[in-house]
């Protein structure tokens, strides 16, 4: 896992060595300084101590402290580029592969849940690299160099580590064993809670509709001090890590002062007052190493589950890939289903689309008749192959949909899809995504033949109208022909429309389809559609339940054969008027 | 270290608004909501701070003492039995200290993450318990991201300040003091060399503080910029594919992402340069004064100290026995302003943080000053109304009229009438002119017509979610303003398009209509609703567990469960907004029975795009831009040939 994450560190693989060998150069300074310094003391305390030798020892601290400034600077600044490139390159990576999903994937990981892998977790990624980064490798330099230099240095009074360590490591493992399950359950229960209050912040209506203010307080105030007893106990445990570093330290100090002293009294020893108060620097580097190292411990331990949310991402296998030889010519509009079998996933008890044979001539019009639930989206959302067959094959223009190249085919199947979307953009940019190259002519054309060039036009800005996210300043209507129009500029051999006219008012409805006939003879165009009266006219409609095909016929032929679709029509002849299914 | 965890903290919580800096009105606000959350504990907690901290300073004297005993021993020649005698008592007094150091160090440590976690809980509920009673009206206008941001990042930022920055500013602060009184209390002129490092470490950390927060607050910018950017790709990530647009859409957002790096590179460049900086400047500072000191070592230059004049000695000479402490004391000192240095961020965010929680705190909360409530009766066969405690399923509104001190019962039977009803969300822009509309017990009044025209206003109107301009609402004759608010929505059910569903089972969602419904109750509630069929389809039936609003459940479902909700309640009034514009007409046409018996002998309001929905109802309004200017039933209406007929027969188009 962390060798894929940590191959989008890439071009910032140079700023992370500088950061390593500064952190080691720091590292090292950091711990011959107190060297330095004990030689320092030891020249103040001689008897017949020259300035110039003090001063001496001084330029030479001095020397240290500008190379470790320098050291700090360059790492610090190398690290934040390393980090922040680190989370770029992750960033574009995830980006990309999810642009590489299929639709199955995309369903597979939902939206909401791909955009929080994209920003939070990436950024609890950056942050662990970084800490990585700068003390995955000082610490333990640290604790080694002090542990060398203290032996070195101390000779008998580094015994005194012989004890601290030990009773440090030990205890910092004891609390971040104990502490981390506890930590992990509160943090499961704080989502749990954020998410009730996200409930109640997006449901208030139904809150206050049914005056349930107090119930909800009532249910939060316990949420909240279950969390409170949890947090406090995980907490209390975090706790002792400071008295366990605080023994271990005033321990160093008294036996630093004690057998030191008895060894300088003693004589017979090199030790002496500057070494002795050196001992005590290194006794606390070496303690702040280690517990710097259970820190990385369990933060690293906390963004694993967001490192491992990155990395199912990254994983994940598209099972739409381009043939190996693929196909860049297709012939005609034709489509052909032939024992078409389909779900969604393996594990899935009922097909989603079953026994599916059916001939659509090139240049046909095609309607598909439906109710909620009988795979209407899913049967023509295999023609440009946004899900593969889970049996038998699709057919366009005579070739198997897995023969042709992906992107020759989806330009070629043009869909409007049930839930559609504009972007963010003007109206002309949002209609370029159809084809990049489309002269303004073209444009204006394409969205005339959607029966959208009136409206557009009726904008103060014309077709430089700015449309805001999600297209939340057009109504239902004029989104819904501006999509069509956006397809209709790619020139598709196939056009398809789900449900696409369905906030559409008849009149205008009968336009688009009038316009299709008279404009576009050659593109084969399927319709789902709620409204009869959207499929009447068409060379071939198709009624679909529960995943099977019905029916097939023309308007009279079902009326005659069909129960479902006698049943819709009347249902629609009566209640006329419908408007169809709007979402 | 303290650098890696305050970055952590700072990416998500410092926002764009506002510029980052210390509000001490806000602070002193959270200190003393603190200090409220745990009277006795906080002052403990303090004095043990401060104990400690005079405990952190003290070994510098004992080493000075120790040291003093080697010099005095190697001087003179003294064996270590006999120097034994001197530094034992001195390190077992120094024990002595340590001991009580760890003990109350222990205590307060513990006291702090009680104290720390009681208060965000309190904190948490006074939030929450505030913004309940906020009127909706807060709701329409604030984003919800913004909301659960500050219960979620600017409560975090509380739990550092208090559970970090305040005990740090407290420990770092008293060491602070106390190392400098020491020493003063050994060299007056070694002290003065040590205030001028750090004159020089603040001045340098407030520069890079300063400019690692500005480029902060740009990442955070961009970071925002680039969510916006995703979560719009994200949700359309199929259109993406359906075009082919792949390629484009990483090249978009390949320039946003260099552009977030480059702030990001820039505001972690200046936070994690900070400490080297700092620290260096100690080390700079520990080489002058040991130069310094050694001259003076050697000069001989008088020393003046507090020691000296306390002792009444006169001023004395330097010795070594002070400088080497001192040395120490100079790395401790610059350790913890480097710690206060760093606390500085922290508590930036934090004020951030909290102004953010206190705005919602102090938002004026819903008004109610309604005195009519809704009590249980019975009827007499005379028609008398008398209350009861007991549930009899006859309603009355207990009316207690101040003049004279009496009250008045009426009967609760669901009759609604605006009039002349004129309202504005926003001051100078009107939504609604001149409506009035008069429902009978148990009518099916029908509200059509373009988005925006006004159809939800009216019932947001009718339940006071929002209170009407001008004109009249009453309700069984009684003005709704009259009403205790609570009781008025109590007799109200609503279904909204957006159905909002709670984690729990289906079951505990449809009871959350009526909390002491039965079982049974619920099951029937759904039959009349039409779900049950579905429900007991579901793989754990009325058990199956709901989360993240009923995501695995379809939206039609979702409405059904909704209408159930609803229809538990049995409440004498029902508004219906879109409440079956998800579910297919030919499923519709199957519930539409259960519907029409859920709204026989209630009062309903109906607003629906579909018109098969609304054909039935007994009066049908036609609103535009806030205007109704068609009333009528079907039949009136198609043969008015007006916008109803219209729309009806698909030649206009709706929204």
């Amino acid at each position: 896992m962390f060798r894929r994450i940590l191959k989008s560190v890439r071009e910032f693989k140079t700023p992370t060595i500088i950061t390593f060998i500064c952190m080691v150069v720091e590292a090292g300074i950091e711990c011959v300084i107190p060297f330095i310094t004990a030689e320092l003391i030891n020249q103040l305390k001689n008897p017949d101590m020259h300035i110039s030798s003090v001063i001496i020892k001084g330029l030479e601290l001095l020397g240290m402290a500008v190379i470790s400034l320098s050291a700090g600077w360059i790492g610090g600044r190398t690290c934040a580029k390393a980090s922040a490139g680190f989370a770029k390159n992750l960033r574009s990576d995830l980006f990309a592969k999810i642009q590489g999903f299929s639709f199955e994937s995309v369903d597979k990981f939902s939206s909401a849940s791909l955009v929080t892998r994209l920003t939070t977790d990436v950024s609890n990624a950056q942050m662990s690299y970084m800490m990585c980064n700068r003390l995955a490798i000082r610490c333990p330099l640290m604790f080694i160099f002090s542990i060398f230099m203290g032996f070195f240095m101390g000779g008998k009074l580094a015994l005194t580590f012989v004890v601290i360590i030990p009773i440090l490591t030990f205890g910092l493992i004891l609390i971040a064993k104990k502490a981390m399950p506890a930590f992990r359950s509160v943090f499961r229960k704080y989502d749990k809670l954020n998410e009730s209050i996200e409930e109640n912040v997006r449901g208030m209506r139904v809150v206050k509709g049914f005056s349930r203010e107090d119930y909800e307080k009532n249910k939060f105030a316990n949420a909240t001090d279950a969390i409170c007893r949890d947090f406090t106990k995980a907490e209390k445990i975090v706790a002792l890590n400071n008295p366990l570093m605080v023994i271990c330290m005033n321990f160093n100090m008294a036996f630093v002062l004690i057998v030191g002293s008895k060894l300088i009294i003693g004589g017979g020893t090199s030790l002496d007052v500057g070494h002795m108060s050196s001992m005590l620097t290194y006794g606390m580097q070496i303690l702040m190493s280690l517990m710097m190292l259970s820190m990385i411990y369990v933060i690293l331990t906390i963004s694993m589950e967001s490192l491992r949310r990155i990395n199912e991402v990254l994983e994940e296998k598209s099972n739409l890939t381009n043939p190996e030889n693929p196909v860049y010519e297709i012939a005609d509009g034709s489509v052909d289903f032939e024992g078409v079998r389909f779900k969604y996933s393996s594990e899935a008890k009922k097909y989603a689309l079953d026994e599916i044979n059916l001939h659509i001539p090139a240049g046909a019009t095609v309607g598909v008749i439906g109710g909620t639930g009988s795979s209407k989206s899913t049967f023509v959302q295999l023609i440009p192959r946004l899900y593969d067959v889970t049996e038998g094959c699709v057919r366009v223009g005579g070739r198997d949909v897995r023969e042709y190249d992906l992107d020759t085919l989806r330009q070629n199947v043009s869909m409007v899809l049930q839930k559609n979307m504009l972007f963010s953009g003007t109206i002309t940019e949002n209609l370029r995504w159809g084809n990049a190259e489309a002269t303004d002519d073209e444009i204006a054309e394409a969205a005339e033949l959607a029966q959208a060039g009136e409206f557009v036009k009726s904008f103060r800005e014309g077709y430089d109208k700015y449309i805001e996210q999600g297209g939340a300043n057009v109504s239902g209507g004029q989104k819904q022909r501006l999509c069509i129009a956006r397809a209709l500029l790619r020139k598709p051999k196939i056009l398809i429309l789900d449900d696409s006219t369905s906030a559409v008012d008849t009149r205008t409805d009968a336009l688009i389809r009038e316009g299709f006939k008279k404009y576009i003879p050659s593109t084969t165009k399927i319709i789902i559609a709620q409204r009869i009266a959207s499929v009447q006219e068409a060379d071939m409609i198709i009624v679909l339940d529960g995943g099977r095909i019905s029916a097939v016929g023309k308007h009279e032929e079902l009326l005659r054969t069909s129960d479902i679709y006698r049943e819709v029509y009347e249902q629609q002849v009566n209640g006329k008027g419908d408007d169809g299914d709007e979402n | 270290m303290k650098t890696e965890k305050n970055v952590q903290n700072e990416m998500p919580q410092e926002k764009p608004k506002g510029r980052p800096g210390l509000d001490f009105k806000i602070l002193a606000r959270v200190f003393r909501m603190l200090v409220k959350s745990a009277p006795v504990m906080v002052p403990v907690i303090v004095a043990c701070i401060i104990f400690c901290s005079i405990c952190a300073v003290m070994p510098a004297v004992f080493q000075q003492k120790v040291i003093a005993i080697i010099e005095e021993a190697l001087d003179n020649g003294w064996t270590w039995e006999y120097s034994k005698s001197l530094i034992i008592p001195v390190v077992l007094l120094l024990i002595s200290f340590y001991v009580l150091n760890i003990v109350s160090q222990t205590a307060y440590r513990l006291m702090i993450a009680t104290v720390t976690q009681g208060f965000l809980a309190k904190t948490r509920k006074e939030m929450f318990e505030k913004m309940q009673n906020l009127p909706i009206s807060y709701f329409d206008t604030h984003k919800h991201g913004d909301i659960m941001s500050t219960y979620t990042n600017d409560i975090d930022t509380l739990r550092e300040l208090v559970s970090q920055a305040f005990p740090q500013l407290l420990t770092s602060g008293m060491i602070v003091v106390g190392v400098f009184c020491i020493m003063l209390y050994y060299s007056i002129w070694l002290a003065l060399i040590v205030v001028a490092g750090v004159l020089a470490m603040l001045a340098v950390s407030g520069k890079l503080g300063g400019g690692s927060a500005k480029y902060f607050i740009r990442a955070q910018k961009s970071m925002g910029k680039t969510e916006g950017f995703i979560q719009e790709m994200m949700n359309g990530q199929k259109v993406v594919k359906v075009f082919t647009h792949e390629k484009a859409c990483v090249q978009d957002f390949d320039k946003i992402n260099d552009a977030l790096y480059e702030d990001n590179y820039r505001a972690h460049a200046y936070a994690n340069t900070l400490g080297p900086i700092i620290m260096n400047i100690g080390n700079l500072l520990y080489v002058i004064t040991a130069t310094v000191g050694g001259v003076l070592l050697l000069a001989k230059v008088p020393n003046p100290s507090i020691q000296s004049l306390l002792n009444g000695v006169g001023l004395g000479v330097l010795t070594i026995d002070i400088v080497i402490p001192f040395l120490n004391m100079t790395k401790q000192f610059t350790g913890n302003v480097n710690q206060l240095a760093q606390q500085v961020n922290t508590i930036a965010m934090a004020s951030a943080g909290a102004k953010r929680v206190f705005e919602l705190m102090d938002t004026v909360p819903e008004a109610d000053d309604g005195y009519v409530t809704l009590v249980n009766c019975e009827i007499a066969a005379d028609g008398t109304i008398t209350e009861t405690d007991k549930h009899t399923g006859h309603w009355a509104w207990k009316h207690p009229h101040q003049a004279d001190g009496t009250v008045t019962y009426t009967e609760l039977k669901g009759d609604v009438r605006l009039t002349d009803v004129d309202f504005e969300y926003v001051p100078g822009k009107q939504v609604l002119y001149d409506v009035s509309v008069y429902a009978e017990p148990g009518q099916k009044v029908a509200f059509v017509g373009a988005t925006g025209a006004g159809k939800t206003t009216i019932t947001n109107l009718i339940n006071r979610f929002y209170d009407i301009a001008d004109g009249k609402i009453r309700y069984d004759g009684i003005n709704v303003n009259k009403i205790k608010k609570s009781d008025l929505r109590r007799s109200l059910g609503i279904v909204l398009q957006d159905t909002n569903l709670f984690t729990g089972s289906v079951m505990d969602n449809i009871r959350y209509g009526k909390l002491d419904a039965t079982d049974e109750e619920c099951i029937a509630a759904a039959k009349l609703a039409g779900a049950d069929d579905f429900i007991t389809r579901l793989p754990g039936g009325y058990n199956t567990e709901l989360s993240n609003n009923g995501a695995n459940l379809s939206q039609g479902q979702r409405q059904l469960i909704a209408i159930a909700r609803c229809a538990v309640a049995d409440p004498p009034v029902m508004i219906l907004d879109e409440a079956t514009s998800s579910i297919d007409t030919r499923t519709e046409a199957i519930v539409q029975r259960g519907m029409d018996k859920l709204m026989e002998g209630r009062t309903t309001f109906v607003i629906a795009h579909r018109l098969s929905t609304v054909r039935n109802s007994d009066v049908i309004m036609v609103l535009d831009h806030g205007h109704i200017i068609e009333r009528g039933n079907h039949e009136k209406l198609i043969a008015e040939k007006g916008t109803y007929y219209r729309l009806y027969t698909g030649a206009f188009e709706l929204e």
